[in-house]
């Protein structure tokens, strides 16, 4: 980190740089070695919890949820009766004993997931929330302005579909299951799957269109 | 809450959770206590709307950055409170360490381990 050199030189230290905590890096240090002092955490655990939440849990898993609600009637049901053990019965389990919900979207009513209060968010099929879902605008505006909101995410829908948003708990989490694309008949789940994005299952985007390439 | 008006900060920000390390790590420690049943996922929800619901500003910049380091320092601020509230680690004793680390940063040539011991006042 290069330092005033002015100062430096006051001090007669002119190539003398050392290291700098800032407040936030130094109240988690500090925490962590008291916790760990305490014997209250295992620090190794840390770094499997990061590499869960950064590399195994994504919204690949909400992905193929979708892709099999689209293909099988009987899951799609299932989903809808009791979404938390269907998606538990994927292998999909989520940590901190939250429910889930699925809210399908139909050509009537199109459904978008927000947290007003902070970010609970189904981190079992969509990995972590980005960074907008976070954030006071969007978690404000979502319910104000939902259609706004869409535009801004390059999505309009038709004048006669109803916005639905749905505000998460520590609860209750919610998955949104974006309509099937037209001309998909005949696709795999995997190539389904490919299809679904983690902002269409937020709501804030739709399913890709596999003819062009662009949202539906 | 915030201006209605405020644009929604980078909706193409793509994968990016953590922009420092110290967020990761307090993104760790939250779960990881929360599994070690220091307290209920319940709480902690209403030790974070706290946090992110105080009238704390809004940041002005628009980039996902700025949010993500508001957002990660309520995270913090909600985390050193609840283990506070459930006597885990005394807000006093961690700030004495916390600026133990910074004197124990501030005794070590950049690119030297940081080690606590360092930063011990004698």
């Amino acid at each position: 980190m290069p330092h005033d050199h002015s100062h430096d030189d006051l001090h007669g230290h002119p190539h003398d740089d050392h290291s700098h905590l800032d407040d936030e890096t130094a109240r988690v240090m500090a925490l962590e070695k008291l916790l760990a002092d305490k014997g209250l955490i295992d620090p190794g655990a840390l770094d499997v919890i990061l590499d869960t939440y950064e590399t195994r849990v994504g919204p690949r898993n909400g992905a193929r949820v979708v892709a099999r609600a689209w293909t099988d009637p009987d899951f799609a049901q299932a989903l809808r009766d009791d979404a938390t053990a269907a998606i538990h019965g994927m292998g999909f389990a989520g940590r901190q004993g939250e429910h889930l919900t699925a809210v399908f979207n139909t050509p009537q009513d199109h459904n978008m997931v927000v947290c007003t209060l902070c970010s609970c968010y189904p981190w079992s099929v969509l990995g972590l929330p980005p960074t907008w879902y976070k954030s006071a605008p969007y978690r404000a505006r979502a319910v104000s302005d939902p259609r706004g909101v869409l535009a801004e995410f390059g999505v309009t829908l038709p004048e006669g579909t109803a916005i639905r948003v749905w505000d998460s708990t520590a609860e209750m989490r919610y998955l949104v299951i974006p309509m099937r694309p037209e001309g998909t008949e005949g696709f795999s789940e995997d190539q389904l799957a490919d299809l679904v994005s983690r902002d269409s299952m937020i709501g804030t985007a739709l399913a890709t269109t596999p003819a062009t390439g662009e949202a539906a | 809450m915030s201006d209605a008006r405020l644009p929604i900060p980078g909706p193409d920000a793509g994968d990016l959770h953590f922009f420092a390390p110290w967020q990761a790590k307090a993104f760790a420690l939250t779960v990881h206590l929360h599994e070690k049943g220091a307290f209920s996922w319940t709480e902690w929800a209403e030790a974070l709307s706290e946090r992110i619901g105080s009238d704390r500003p809004a940041p002005d910049a628009q980039s996902p950055q700025a949010h993500a380091e508001a957002y990660w320092r309520d995270w913090l601020d909600a985390l050193l409170g609840l283990v506070q509230v459930k006597g885990l680690a005394e807000a006093a004793l961690i700030e004495e360490a916390a600026r133990t680390w910074q004197r124990a940063a501030e005794a070590t040539p950049h690119g030297t381990p940081i080690a606590y011991e360092a930063g011990l006042e004698h």
